[in-house]
Parts: structure tokens; sequence; C-alpha cells
């Protein structure tokens, strides 16, 4: 692995001239952080940030709707064209491969689009398992932006007034400075916002027209993952990954009723169980009583015995705290439990909170 | 007089007469860990070695361990750095200094580097 280039999005040039500071990243040389993490992370807070999320895969699936069903937790008969929903894609136990969005901008069938890292095994699985059922169509051709912050809706007004009337987890497929566009009103920071697939060739020119746009800064990838933090979402491979079932990563809501019901997706039978009797250990959010942040791999103890581990963390620019994600026994997973993050072979005081840290402020109409 | 020796790690040490040296990081150091969240400071009254690791400090991103630039005994902490650590970014060279040492070998400050060498160290 270590051995491969690294590859380049088509917005790698325009990041080194935006002056980014750039790093290997699932395979990727990705900016890691512009002015810096805290400014970028406040701005998109406040204003509108613009992320390069390119490195994600993008595909189209077309055919029967029930071979990509069958591997995933969403009922597709509920995704309305025009919608989006978050799913997982299960492995036969169970276990989450992968967390990812799928949706139908238009009547062509799914546009789906999933993490970096796991991009090659997830594209693999579907088409093993799709057989002549459906087609899975790589969009290697296509880049990824992500619009983010409560001023995301007035800058897409300007450049694309149709696009910016979509709601939360709706999506379309537009015109966008003469550009074939997907765009869906969604996003990984917990603010309002659009991920819009563009075509390679035309991702710089819309990316400088965003930020030609005195209300959008180019935001990197430290940023990203503090605001995620804080809006409680899972970084795939860190917080969830093919051992853990969504059950114990607190997604049950990804589960769709109907699916319930029908008890026909992968390991169906250990996870309605678990969702009858509880999981044994939960994915929790916690915050730190003091200054010193716990990071992935800390181990959380509870009543000086060590009970679980950090899966995430870091310190939360909004909520002026060091918070993090781990899993611990269901029976201590209830917010203001107390417990200790073991830190450099200190216990420092944290309590497990509820999540997410930071209210989300989707737009929903 | 007071002097200011370097460390390859980016640590700044300055010694006055033969008082306690001060120890902080630089602000080439500090631009590139980025915004400090957290100092971990070390015991006043601890000794180390030179090399020891005395002292970690945290960004919004890693954490980053410090190096004794050094062997000596720490005399004094700066306790201000808990409620405002980004005092390392504003002023590294000045408020945003670690701790004190009382040094132990003085000739282990001339194997450092002074501020011509550290300036091509970072270039």
């Amino acid at each position: 692995m270590t051995d491969q280039p690294l590859l380049r999005t088509p917005l790698y040039d325009l990041h080194v001239e935006l002056g980014g500071k750039m790093v290997p990243f699932a395979g990727y040389e990705m900016p890691v952080q512009f002015e810096g993490i805290m400014a970028e992370h406040n701005h998109t807070r406040e204003g509108a940030g613009l992320f390069d999320v390119s490195h994600m895969g993008q595909a189209r699936v077309t055919g029967e709707a029930g071979a990509l069903e069958a591997l995933i937790t969403a009922d597709l008969s509920e995704l309305e064209p025009g919608t989006q929903k978050y799913t997982l894609l299960l492995n036969d136990e169970g276990g989450i491969m992968d967390d990812l969005m799928v949706s139908r901008p238009d009547e062509d069938g799914f546009f789906v689009v999933v993490n970096a890292a796991t991009k090659g095994a997830d594209f693999a699985h579907m088409r093993d398992r799709f057989g002549r059922r459906a087609e899975l169509i790589e969009l290697n051709d296509r880049a990824l932006l992500a619009l983010q912050g409560p001023k995301a809706g007035a800058v897409m007004e300007a450049l694309c007034p149709d696009a910016a009337k979509l709601v939360f987890m709706e999506a379309g497929r537009f015109t966008l400075n003469g550009a074939d566009v997907f765009v869906s009103r969604s996003g990984y920071t917990g603010e309002d916002g659009f991920e819009i697939s563009i075509p390679n060739h035309q991702a710089e020119e819309i990316a400088r027209l965003l930020l030609d746009d005195e209300r959008v800064k180019p935001i990197g990838l430290g940023a990203r993952d503090s605001l995620r933090l804080e809006a409680g979402l899972c970084l795939y491979g860190h917080d969830m990954d093919e051992t853990t079932t969504p059950i114990e990563a607190s997604l049950t809501w990804a589960v769709a009723k109907s699916r319930r019901a029908s008890a026909d997706f992968p390991g169906a039978r250990k996870i309605l169980k678990q969702i009858e009797d509880g999981a044994s250990r939960k994915r929790v959010g916690f915050k730190l009583k003091d200054k010193a942040p716990a990071r992935e791999g800390a181990e959380i103890a509870h009543d000086g015995t060590v009970v679980g581990v950090a899966t995430s963390g870091g310190f939360a620019p909004t909520a002026g705290a060091p918070i993090g994600m781990g899993y611990v026994p269901a029976e201590l997973a209830k917010p203001g439990t107390e417990i200790e993050l073991i830190v450099r072979g200190k216990a420092r005081p944290a309590e497990i909170v509820k999540m997410p840290v930071v209210a989300h402020r989707f737009y929903r109409g | 007089m007071s002097q200011t020796r370097f460390t390859e790690d980016h640590e700044w040490i300055k010694t006055e007469g033969d008082g306690p040296a001060t120890v902080g990081i630089t602000p080439y150091a500090a631009e590139q860990l980025g915004d400090v969240v957290f100092v971990e400071l070390p015991e006043v009254g601890k000794s180390f070695k030179k090399g020891d690791e005395i002292a970690v400090v945290e960004s919004v991103k890693a954490a980053s361990e410090i190096y004794a630039p050094v062997s000596g005994k720490v005399v004094e902490v700066n306790g201000a750095l808990e409620d405002a650590p980004g005092k390392v970014n504003e002023d590294a060279h000045g408020a945003g200094w670690f701790f004190k040492l009382e040094v132990a070998d003085a000739s282990e400050l001339d194997a450092l580097m002074d501020e011509a060498a550290y300036q091509k160290h970072v270039d």
C-alpha cells in the first residue's frame, strides 16, 4: 500500500495555489489545512466552507433495485426520485463494510457515494453480489465538492437557484455554470450544505466560482474531522468497521423499519436479536472535564477499570472542550455517566454525553 | 548576559547568567503544529536527562512530544498556559514559554545551535 504513488484530485493545483498543506490521506494527496484548522472550523460554522471530497467513491447503480437493497439497510422503495438516504453496507455477519449515501438524482437509477479508503472493496463486493441483476458504473470522471455552513444556501442560490430549493436529504441533477452536476443537500459537518458532483474537467472552474464568493473559504481535512466529530458523525474505519454492527455503532435508525420486518438484510438474525435484546457495547460520545484531549486509542475507564476505548477524539472548537467517541458496555452508555479517559497514563475525568455535541442545523424548508 | 540556543526539534532554551534556563518551542514549530489547545507540563522538582520526553503539546490535529533540550531539574512551569494555551501560537518566544530548568551540565548548552545555525536548519 505504502509504495503506491499518491493520487491527486482535479483540485490539487488549486489547493497548492491556495496554500493548502498537503498530506497523504486514503491514497490521495489532500489538504489538511489552509489558514488553520480552528479558523476553518469556525468559518464553516459561521459562513460557508468549501471542501474537496473528490477522493470519495462515486458510482451509478442501474438494474434491479433489489440487488443493491439486499446488501444495505435502507428501503429503496421509499427512496423517491429526488431524495437521498444514509445507509450501511453490511457483510454477511452484519458487520459494517462502509457507510454510504444513496440517492436518486434523476430517473437513471441510483447514485452512491462511498468512503475513499473502502471504495475498491465496496465496489468489488457490490459487483460480485449483483451478478447480472444490476450494474455498477464507477464515476471516476467526476469530482465531488462539499459546500457547508449556514451561508451555503445563499451561496448556492446565486449560482444555481434550482439546487438551492432542495431541502435536507433531497438530491437532483442540475446545470451549474454549464456543467452537468448531481447536487444533494447534505454533508458531514452538521451544518446546512450541499455535496456537488461535477465532471472532472469542470471542477476547478466551479470551485473557483464558489471561492469568488467572499462568504466561501477553502477548508481542509483537519476541520472536516473536528466538524464531523462535534456533529456526532462516524468516521469509517475508526468509529466503526467490519467488527461492528449497526446496533453497536448506535446507528439502529439507519436500519429501515420495513427491512427489520422483512429480515432480508445481511446479518439480519444477529442484528434483529441485538435490536430486541440490546447490544453488549455501544458507541457513545464523551466530553473531558479538563483541557487535555483524549484521542483515538485512549482507554476508557469506569471506577478505575478499563471498560472500552476511544475511537475518535480531539479538541472541539465550537464546544470549546475536548470531546470524542468510543465504545463502552451498554450499561455505561447513558449520558451523564462518569468515566475517565486514560491519556499518557493519567486518568482524566470525563462524562458520557448525548450526541451531537453541537446541534445539527440542517435546512428542512 | 542572556543567550538563546536551539534544538533540532525546534525548542529554544534561554539562559541568563547562572539562573534557571527558560524553555519553549520556536515560532516555526508553533506554526507547524497549528492551534495549540493544551500543553502537558512537567512536574516542578522533577529531573530529566537531555532527550527525555518532558512535555506534550496538543494541537487541534495531534499530540507532539517535547524533549528536554539539556539535562536538568524543573523549577517552574508556565501555569498561564493552562487557561490560555493559545499563547504558544501568539508569542512562542515570550509569553508562550513552557518551563524553567536548573541546568545540570552547562556544557550541554554548547552542543545546541545558535540562532544563525537554527535559521539554516529551518530554511
